[in-house]
């Protein structure tokens, strides 16, 4: 997959996303940008999706909201009911208020965990990856735009570098992928 | 882009840049530790080490070590456990509900203080495990199949609900400050030049990017665990007044129990998160981003949430007597005059009448003056649950049972452990992990940072005409890698010619330049990239005018770094880098 990608390096953030503004308006595929902090208003510009990780924490919080209730009606009502003070122990709509506490906890519990575990997954950001920023500088002060020739099929190389030294950028590079 | 009213004060002061913000971060964690840090920790960890022996003799001895009888059996085990998740409630509420309400001074305090947080429940979580006498069995605690009949634990129990609540506090807690963490772990691992950190923090940074992506779902999953530990951390501590409310001892079934104790929660977290700021601010030079205005918001929170403990006092006393119940009504005089009165008054007057004197604005905007105070409320809040606690319990309803308690060695030891533990942990938090969120600080450089805000700097920070640059393209092929890699160098040209000093003046001023520092040729050249704030184009630059060596960047001072500004265009960067003295440290670096 022979590929030519060229990374374009901004010192400003807003410098990056009126260049992105520009580029796009012209037909340009802009396939990533990498950022010490997240550039507010850059996701609808480059046409990246909205996460769906909300509706999955929803997901998640529902599974934990119905463990928990089975799980309860199970031990205290079906397994094992406890007489206490001589109270009705044999139905659960009778004594689920003392069981709210623990499913919340619990709904909380699978929600937060459940959505943290996707996010890493779905990011590949796990112990021991390796990094992939194309420059140590953009987890600090500059922001990085990589275009790939492979998705810009209408322009050269020569034609993308010309229309990015346009638009205010502070650094160009340049990489063949083999 | 968020905007900010002018007249709101700025929360970042002075001229700071993203890389500043980098650098004022970064640079506590990188170089060495201050001799201050070693004697604080080592005082921590032997007052902590002192209190994990206490422990050990308890768990081996059993819970008679410690000073309780018939009647009081429950006092500071349960009163320290108390005080510790209250002190651990500031840190998510900081994060969570003031990201909610869009508070942007959170930035700068939210990752301390929930270091604190974790801290604070793992040395509440310590008490009711050694509590158990028989810490081997905790797991009994947890619902597990067993040969005991399947018999399960008890869900109709507030105990039990505490064992959920703090659990999934502390990891929700865990998981939320962690995910903060990982771009800041990626800066430092972009940064640190030594391997075995540089491992330990690409190992943390968990491979981090920063791809546009990544950010995304990263506020996305910000927003929504703040949105469930909202919640969360009202309902923890309100299940932790359950224990009390929901029983039938006079003074503790009151319904009053669960907001006045989340109030109180917050009132004595937030007095932890000052007495810890203060200090932290100093140590690291970090008054920059958390300053006056920001001990003062926090000063309104605890003026805040110190009144309704006030009003909650109040109210209990009142109902008490309203009540007509005898028992009731003796809980409370018992209280203000019985024998413990001095442990009452102390509460009150620590947490009803210092958090009124906020109310002076010089007053919560005297540094001083917080400290005293984030340290009174401290004390008074731990007198708080002792006063709730023992007193309720030690006049029961048989005068014959009547006693008093007195803490053994064993009690003061164990909680005095665990306020060295608790310094330990975050004496290494703040030795080793970025104690700002660097990546939530530099999205508000810009709308409120001060100079931006009295125009001193601009946004983007050069204009494009500025930015505007001509090319020197210079190929190198690299086929090791099985990559062709094709840089290109940026130079900025096109300076106005009328401006531009001729050759000539140039020329004069080099030589003005190396007549003080010193000339050297290319054959000594010493690698001036592992300065920090020097990247390769600026050494290309240096290398361009005849600076190679640590040397004669050691020998600068002012006039010359103001020389080396007109020359190169270095825009100030080497004194603000203080490229002297970080050259001077190199060359004895590479001494020994």
């Amino acid at each position: 997959m022979a590929d030519t990608v060229i990374y374009a390096m901004y010192d400003d953030d807003d410098v990056l996303k009126e260049g992105a503004k520009k580029l796009v308006s012209k037909g340009v595929k802009v396939t990533e940008v990498f950022s010490p902090f997240p550039i507010h208003g850059i996701d609808p510009i480059i046409g990246i999706k909205n996460t769906r990780l909300g509706i999955m924490a929803f997901l998640y919080g529902i599974t934990g909201l119905m463990l928990a209730t089975i799980g309860m009606n199970f031990f205290m009502i079906q397994d094992w009911p406890m007489n206490i003070g001589g109270k009705p122990s044999f139905s659960y709509l009778e004594n689920f208020l003392a069981f709210v506490p623990i499913t919340f906890e619990f709904t909380v519990l699978c929600a937060a965990h459940g959505m943290a575990i996707t996010y890493l997954l779905r990011n590949k950001t796990l112990p021991g990856m390796p990094a992939q920023n194309p420059d140590p500088r953009t987890t600090d002060d500059k922001f990085v735009m990589e275009l790939r020739l492979s998705e810009n099929h209408n322009f050269s190389a020569e034609q993308l570098e010309a229309m990015l030294k346009e638009t205010g950028i502070v650094e160009i590079d340049q990489k063949e992928i083999k | 882009m968020h905007k900010e009213s002018a007249i709101r004060e700025p929360l970042i002061l002075g001229h700071k840049t993203y890389h500043q913000i980098t650098e004022d971060v970064c640079k506590p964690i990188e170089d060495k530790a201050p001799r201050m840090w070693y004697i604080l920790f080592s005082i921590a960890a032997i007052i902590g080490l002192y209190g994990v022996g206490c422990i050990l003799y308890l768990l081996g001895t059993g819970i008679g070590t410690w000073g309780l009888n018939k009647t009081v059996g429950w006092a500071w085990d349960i009163t320290n456990f108390v005080w510790w998740v209250g002190i651990g409630h500031a840190g998510t509420l900081i994060s969570a509900v003031l990201l909610l309400f869009r508070q942007k001074w959170r930035m700068a305090i939210n990752r301390s203080a929930e270091a604190m947080t974790i801290f604070a429940v793992f040395m509440a979580g310590l008490f009711p495990l050694i509590h158990m006498g028989r810490i081997w069995v905790a797991y009994w605690v947890l619902p597990l199949p067993n040969q005991f009949g399947s018999l399960w634990v008890n869900f109709n129990s507030p105990l039990l609900w505490d064992v959920f609540a703090i659990s999934t506090y502390l990891s929700v807690s865990l998981v939320f400050w962690y995910i903060g963490l990982i771009p800041d772990f990626a800066t430092i691992r972009d940064r640190v030049k030594k391997p075995v950190p540089k491992k330990m923090y690409s190992m943390l940074s968990f491979g981090w990017s920063g791809r546009a992506k990544h950010w995304n779902r990263f506020e996305l999953v910000s927003l929504v665990l703040a949105g469930v530990a909202t919640p969360l951390v009202f309902s923890v501590h309100s299940i932790v007044s359950f224990d009390f409310a929901t029983s039938v001892i006079p003074g503790w079934h009151t319904t009053i129990f669960p907001p006045y104790f989340v109030a109180g929660a917050v009132f004595s977290g937030f007095a932890m998160v000052q007495t810890l700021m203060l200090v932290m601010r100093k140590a690291m030079k970090l008054e920059a981003y958390i300053h006056t205005k920001h001990v003062e918001y926090m000063n309104i929170v605890i003026m805040v949430t110190g009144s309704i403990v006030g009003t909650a006092y109040i109210t209990e006393l009142f109902i008490s007597w309203y009540s007509g119940v005898e028992y009731e009504a003796y809980a409370f005089i018992n209280r203000a005059t019985g024998p413990y009165w001095w442990a009452y008054w102390a509460m009150m007057t620590c947490n009803v009448i210092s958090p009124q004197l906020m109310w002076f604005k010089k007053l919560r905007r005297s540094l001083l003056f917080t400290f005293i105070i984030s340290i009174v409320v401290n004390i008074g809040m731990w007198f708080e649950r002792f006063v709730i606690i023992v007193t309720s319990v030690h006049r029961d309803y048989l005068p014959s049972s009547w006693s008093m308690f007195y803490p053994t060695h064993i009690d003061i030891g164990v909680f005095v452990g665990t306020i060295g533990l608790f310094f330990v942990f975050f004496l290494l938090f703040a030795r080793f992990f970025p104690v700002l969120a660097l990546n939530e600080v530099k999205t508000i450089l810009k709308s409120s940072g001060e100079s931006f805000k009295n125009d001193q700097a601009h946004s983007p920070a050069y204009s494009l005409a500025d930015q505007h640059l001509a090319f020197k393209v210079t190929h190198h092929d690299d086929h090791s890698h099985g990559e062709t890699a094709t840089h290109v160098e940026a130079e900025k040209v096109d300076e106005p010619k009328s401006e531009a000093p001729t050759e000539n003046q140039l020329d004069g001023k080099i030589d003005l330049l190396l007549a003080a520092i010193g000339k050297a040729d290319e054959s000594s050249k010493d690698d001036l990239k592992l300065l920090n704030g020097l990247g390769p184009a600026m050494e290309t630059k240096l290398n361009e005018i005849g600076i190679y060596t640590f040397a004669q960047l050691a020998k600068m001072t002012k006039t010359e770094y103001d020389l080396l500004d007109e020359l190169i265009d270095a825009r100030g960067r080497a004194e603000k880098d203080d490229w002297a003295g970080q050259a001077n440290d190199l060359m004895n670096n590479n001494e020994n």
